[in-house]
Formats: C-alpha cells, sequence, structure tokens
C-alpha cells in the first residue's frame, strides 16, 4: 500500500480574531516583510502552498468600521505576483470570488500568476451574494443566493476553457465572455464552501478542497461524502485532496499545551469583542454591558442580523430571536457565552509528537490529505510547525524531506 | 535635476527581469508596462508585482484600463503594488475601450470615455486615502487595532457606478501612486504623456498641462539607437531644425513590431529619434528644458535597451520611492483633519 503523505498550506487570513495583535511581537501584518519572512520559513518547512485570504469590503459593527481585530490586507494576485519572485517552490494560492469578478480578467491575472511563478498558482474559490460586499463594485447584489453556485460552475469552466488556450464565445445570464487568453495556464482549483452547493462544485471541478471538518469522524464523513459526489461527476478520491483548516497549538507537555490553548482563546475573547459579538444580534449599542455580567436584559431590535461582519453563514442570519432565548437559558455571563458558541473547533493541541501521531492516523486512513493551517501568532505559531511540528511529520514517514516537484500540482501529486 | 527617464517594457521583446535590471543600472525613474486584455503578454499589474521583488530603485508602472475593471480591485492592486515595492508604484491610465476588448467582459464600449476614466481616477485616489496613515492604533488596554474615525467610507457616485469603501488595504506608501495619462485624455494625472511629433508641439502641451496644475510633463518618444544602418545616423541633426522635420529617420518602415493600428498611430505622433549615443544625450539635453523626463519606447528592446544604458551614462536612481526620485512630495490625506 502507498504511503499517503500530508499536504499543508497556511492560511493567512490577514483579517479576524484568531490573529493575536496584541502580542509584543505581533509582526506588522501587512507589511511586505512579514510576507516575505512567512514564505520564507513556509519553505523551509517544505509546505505545498501559501494561501492568502480575500473580504473585499473591511468588517464593520453597527456602520462603523470594526475596529477590535487586524485588518488590512493587499490584493491576494499581486501579493502572490511579489512573493514568487521570493521564492522557488512553495505554491501560491489567491482566494477570489466568483460574484464580483470579470470571468476574463480574473482567469487572465490568474495564468499570469502561474506564468511568473513557474506553475505555482492556485485558486481558492469562493462565492459570495453579499449585497454589502457589492456596494464596492460596478455590479453590486446582482447575483440570487441560490445561483451563486451556479455562477461559480460557469465562472470555472469558462476560465478553464480560457487557460487551456481555447477561444471562448459564451453567453448566458451568468457569464458572458467572447475572447481569448495570450497566456495559459494550469492553475490549481480549490474549493472551500461547505454547503451542499458547495461540495457539489468541489466534486466537479475542484483539484483540492479547505474543508472545515477536522475532527476524524466527521473528516471521514466528510471523505466518505465527497467520495460519492465526486463517482457522480465520474471523478474518484483520488482526483481530489482534502485540506481542512486547521490551528495548531504546541507545548512541550500536553499541559503546557492545554494551557497555552486556553490562553489563545481567551486573549482571542476579549471583553469588548465579547459585546462586539453580541451587537450583531442584538443590533444595538451593548457597550454599556459588563463583559463579565449577564446577557443583556433589552430586547434585540427587529430586522435580521447586521451582515456587515462579512463572515455569518446564510443559516446563521435568520432566527435570532430563538438562538438569543436559548443563549439566556444557559446562565452564563457574556464572555462566557461567546467562549461556549464559538468553541476552539478545528484545533490540535498537544506535543510535537503527539500532534505528529493524530495526524499520521488521519492520513494513513486517508480521512483528509492534509491542512490548511491558520496561525494565531505572527510568526509564532508559523515557526513553531515549521521547526517542531514539521521534523515529527518527517520521522513517521508522513511528510517531505525535500521538494521533488516545481509545480504546485506537483506538490499536490495531482495529474 | 536632469531630465527623467521612463521605459516603456511591455511588449515582452525581453523577459522582463532583464528589461527592467538595465533600466534600473541607466538610470530610469520607471517602467512603464503596456497592456491590454487581447495582449499576448501576462497581465501588466501581475508582471509588475512579480519585479517589485526583483529590482530596488526603478518605479513600476502596470497599464491598467478604466472601462474595462472593477475600479475596486484597480484601487487594490495598485495599492498592492506599491506595498510590495515600498513606494515604486506608479499606473498608466490605460484607454482601451474596443469592441473587443469589451467583449472579453460581456460589454460595449463606453459612450463617455473621458467621464468614465476621470470617475475611476477619482475614486482610487478617494480609497488610497481612505486609511490614514495613523489609523493603525494597536491599543492593547481599549483593545482597538485601529481607529473607527481614521478609516473612511468614501461614497463616491460616478456616472455609471458608485463606491462606498473603505480600500481593504491600508493607505500606500507614497500615499498616492504616481498617476501617468495623455495629457489629451485628463488632467488628473501627476505625469502627463505628452506624445506629438514636433518639439515645437511638445514645448506647446507641456505647457498647457502645466497650467492645469499637472505637476510633470513627459515627452513620447520612440528610440532607435545605434548605426546608420538601422535608421541612419546623422538623421538625428534634423531634431535640431524645430518644426515637422524634428524626428530623425522616420521612415514608417524603420519601425517594426507591427502592434495594433491604434499603437501604429500612437507612433505616428509620437517624437522619433534614431542616432547614436551621444546624438541622443545631445537631444535629452535639448528636451531638458522643455519637459520634466520622456518616455522612451525602443523601437526593438533587445537591441536598444543596452546601447540606452551606455547613452545615458548614469547609475541608478536614489529613490527610494518613486515620489522621491520624480521630486512630489508624499500628498496630504483628504480625509486627515475631518471632524472626528
Amino acid at each position: 500500500m502507498t504511503t499517503h503523505r500530508l499536504h499543508l498550506g497556511l492560511f493567512f487570513t490577514g483579517v479576524g480574531p484568531q490573529l493575536l495583535w496584541s502580542q509584543p511581537d505581533f509582526a506588522n501584518h501587512t507589511h511586505i516583510d512579514t510576507f516575505i519572512q512567512t514564505v520564507r520559513t513556509l519553505e523551509r518547512g517544505l509546505f505545498d502552498a501559501f494561501f492568502l485570504g480575500e473580504g473585499l469590503r473591511v468588517r464593520e459593527n453597527r456602520g462603523r468600521v470594526y475596529d477590535l481585530d487586524v485588518a488590512g490586507r493587499p490584493d491576494a494576485i499581486t501579493q502572490l505576483a511579489a512573493l514568487a519572485a521570493e521564492t522557488e517552490r512553495i505554491g501560491l494560492v489567491a482566494t477570489q470570488n466568483t460574484t464580483y469578478n470579470f470571468p476574463f480578467d480574473l482567469a487572465r491575472r490568474l495564468a499570469s500568476l502561474d506564468h511568473v511563478s513557474g506553475g505555482r498558482a492556485g485558486w481558492n474559490i469562493v462565492t459570495t451574494d453579499n449585497a454589502w460586499t457589492g456596494e464596492n463594485f460596478r455590479y453590486g447584489g446582482w447575483l440570487p443566493h441560490e445561483r451563486r453556485y451556479e455562477r461559480a460552475a460557469e465562472f470555472v469552466a469558462t476560465a478553464r476553457s480560457l487557460w487551456g488556450g481555447d477561444s471562448v464565445d459564451t453567453h448566458s445570464d451568468l457569464v458572458n465572455v467572447t475572447g481569448s487568453l495570450g497566456v495559459t495556464g494550469n492553475p490549481v482549483l480549490f474549493q472551500a464552501g461547505d454547503s451542499p452547493g458547495g461540495r457539489d462544485l468541489a466534486a466537479r471541478l475542484a483539484d483540492a478542497v479547505f474543508s472545515a471538518n477536522t475532527d476524524y469522524d466527521k473528516a471521514q464523513a466528510y471523505a466518505a461524502d465527497l467520495t460519492a459526489r465526486l463517482k457522480a461527476y465520474g471523478r474518484s478520491r483520488d482526483q481530489i485532496r482534502i485540506l481542512p483548516g486547521a490551528q495548531v497549538v504546541l507545548g512541550d507537555t500536553e499541559k503546557e499545551a492545554a494551557e497555552k490553548a486556553d490562553w489563545i482563546q481567551r486573549e482571542q475573547t476579549t471583553g469588548p469583542r465579547a459585546i462586539a459579538f453580541l451587537e450583531q444580534y442584538w443590533n444595538k449599542d451593548l457597550s454599556g454591558y459588563d463583559p463579565d455580567g449577564p446577557l443583556p436584559d433589552i430586547e434585540p431590535a427587529e430586522g435580521e442580523l447586521d451582515p456587515s461582519r462579512g463572515t455569518i453563514s446564510i443559516e446563521h442570519r435568520t432566527g435570532k430571536l430563538e438562538r438569543i432565548a436559548e443563549w439566556r437559558s444557559l446562565g452564563l455571563s457574556i464572555r462566557e457565552l461567546v467562549l461556549h458558541v464559538t468553541p476552539r473547533h478545528n484545533t490540535f493541541v498537544g506535543t510535537p509528537g503527539g500532534v505528529a501521531d493524530e495526524w499520521a492516523r488521519y492520513v494513513r486512513t486517508r480521512a483528509v490529505d492534509g491542512f490548511n493551517l491558520v496561525p494565531q501568532l505572527l510568526p509564532g505559531s508559523i515557526e513553531d510547525i515549521v521547526d517542531r511540528l514539521v521534523p515529527e511529520l518527517q520521522e513517521r514517514g508522513v511528510y517531505r524531506t525535500e521538494y521533488e516537484g516545481r509545480t504546485l500540482r506537483e506538490h499536490l501529486d495531482l495529474a | 535635476m536632469s531630465i527623467h527617464l521612463a521605459l516603456e517594457i511591455g511588449g515582452g521583446a525581453l523577459p522582463d527581469t532583464e528589461a527592467v535590471a538595465v533600466a534600473e543600472a541607466a538610470g530610469c525613474a520607471l517602467v512603464t508596462i503596456n497592456d491590454s486584455p487581447l495582449s499576448p503578454s501576462p497581465e501588466a499589474g501581475v508582471r509588475a508585482g512579480f519585479l517589485a521583488r526583483r529590482t530596488r530603485r526603478v518605479g513600476l508602472a502596470p497599464t491598467l484600463h478604466p472601462a474595462l475593471t472593477e475600479p475596486f480591485h484597480l484601487a487594490t492592486q495598485l495599492a498592492a503594488l506599491d506595498h510590495a515595492s515600498q513606494g515604486r508604484g506608479a499606473w498608466v491610465v490605460g484607454t482601451e475601450n474596443s469592441a473587443a476588448a469589451q467583449a472579453t467582459i460581456g460589454g460595449t464600449p463606453v459612450s463617455d470615455l473621458e467621464q468614465e476614466i476621470a470617475d475611476v481616477i477619482d475614486v482610487a485616489r478617494l480609497l488610497w486615502d481612505s486609511w490614514e496613515d495613523d489609523a493603525v492604533v494597536r491599543d492593547v488596554a481599549s483593545g482597538r487595532f485601529l481607529d473607527p474615525d481614521r478609516v473612511h467610507h468614501v461614497n463616491f457616485t460616478g456616472e455609471r457606478f458608485s463606491v462606498v469603501g473603505p480600500l481593504i488595504t491600508p493607505r500606500p506608501p507614497q500615499g498616492q501612486l504616481v498617476v501617468l495619462a495623455p495629457d489629451t485624455l485628463t488632467d488628473k494625472s501627476d505625469i502627463a504623456l505628452v506624445a506629438a511629433p514636433t518639439l515645437d508641439e511638445v514645448a506647446a502641451r507641456a505647457e498647457a498641462a502645466r497650467a492645469a496644475n499637472i505637476p510633470l510633463a513627459f515627452a513620447e518618444l520612440d528610440v532607435a539607437l545605434g548605426p546608420a544602418d538601422r535608421g541612419g545616423s546623422g538623421r538625428a541633426e534634423s531634431f535640431f531644425g524645430g518644426g515637422r522635420a524634428g524626428v530623425g529617420g522616420a521612415e514608417g518602415d524603420r519601425i517594426d513590431g507591427g502592434g495594433a493600428e491604434a499603437d501604429r498611430a500612437d507612433r505616428d505622433a509620437r517624437l522619433r529619434f534614431a542616432g547614436g549615443e551621444d546624438e541622443f544625450r545631445a537631444l535629452l539635453n535639448r528636451l531638458e528644458g522643455i519637459v520634466d523626463g520622456v518616455r522612451i519606447h525602443p523601437v526593438d528592446l533587445a537591441i536598444d535597451l543596452p546601447r540606452l544604458a551606455v547613452a545615458t551614462r548614469r547609475g541608478p536612481v536614489s529613490g527610494p520611492t518613486l515620489r522621491d526620485t520624480l521630486g512630489l512630495p508624499r500628498p496630504a490625506n483628504v480625509f486627515a483633519g475631518e471632524p472626528r
């Protein structure tokens, strides 16, 4: 039996509460030198890929720019082109959405990144129907929620034709392109959505999925579900790589790692952040409430959830009154509640050897093909993984000891 | 200060890294990267991003086309270029609006291109200012990473689109990227590109550009450097006669490259030079009293570029930012000082 090896990516989100900017050694996460240091460290750790997140509107809370999390990110493709000049092997993956881009333009820029990087480009395909984000674009809010994956599928099919050198002349109510590209390429396609529509799109078109299922049982169930969907499209499990997003907290002992993980979670859930979390649901100023006291006794404003934090799934945008009633019944303080409802999922906590043992089991049974890792400390998380975890994985024979290929496709063992 | 040099490398006759290395060594303030969705080359913004980390001093100016892009993406891409190059980003405002180019995005030619371009320049400038320089406060005591009063909605409404903002990217190192545009197109640029076939006309239009408060004017210049068999040493003498004959070795058949019709028309309109290195230096001296810079369009990059390095007798510009090189101040932020 072939020994399956882990593929690792690093997801540089650039926004969100997981990055602990309050630490004195937190690197300036928008400075080019931070990115260069990061990709060089990852290349030393023989990572498959570096992923950049995308967000097309700065997050807000009740009409003002949200001030508690790190914010600010570069254009992904431009930045990855710059990083291509600083690296030799690592894959460079841009998150780009199919709603607020023109298919020809995005296909051309991705092919160009593939060209300047010598075949190291990838595209993490995301969709949005968010009209609030659309206010930054010519065609804001044009796409109905239920058609977002339809648009994505047509968009991706068009991009692939263009990359293959075809002269494209396609016209529907979702995609209109006439033209051909002077630059061809074959960027690796990642898909992140976990809804049924997202899973289907992955089964149909993706080379790799960036799923949310890291618990072993869930990961196995996900792999089985995806395998069934792949079959429906005439594809097999070997034609796709499953790389769930995950966080890692390492310590010299299990106890030390657990304490560090608790500390990280508490740092991520500051009092102001806990209040702001509730303000999304109440849509009222709750700044007068004590984060360590009980939930607000006032009723929330009418209407559905404020979309301006940009991260709330459709399932959570409705039914807020029931949710709030349920929360009240728990009898927790505001901060405790937020810690409770945003549990530390997707996090592997332990010694480097312990985490390596766990991951070896995941990959040998093909529950996953690797992980896309989200750092909390910059640069600490990345250095920990590269310097402490990677050698343990290598010792167990589940991780490469050198780059064998040059392209991202080769790193991922994709044909 | 001696006349600024810009070099157009978009055609890709040399690998970009070779072309920019020579341009940088020859003391060019910037290279421009012509582009179109119909071009066989990689996209100019991506090429510029890559070159940002393969150069140290030279400015990088991709051509991006307002009528073919989302203005928000355009502003973000250029801001990222300025961050990646640590202040050497610039933008050549592109005028592509042909039916074939528009068909790539499912559109048709924009009827009022000048208005569209003016709107896109305006919104890009507002978006570059949408984060004030001191927006990131990292105040552990209050838990605030940034000051929301220093990150602004731009609420721009143009003829054909609107953008709320702010940009997703913090303010570029130069504050505003250096914007280059034909003088006939807009007066919202930092550098007016003057394409005229005679020195007299170049001088008159450079004067008009300054009167319109455009800080700098560059002459567009076709260049064939070298011996007589490339179009004629000695013919450059005619440059100094003034009038229409101010174009050395002007036979159309000398100009190769076979670009699109529009490109040929551009070339017909530009100053042209053919001659040796000494004559070229003399021409630059002459132009120094007329314009702030020249944008050199080599007839054949592979032949002309090495000769250009010899001809200029300059070392790399000092920078560190392109604005520093050009003597342009870092602009104040239009949102600074708004009531908080």
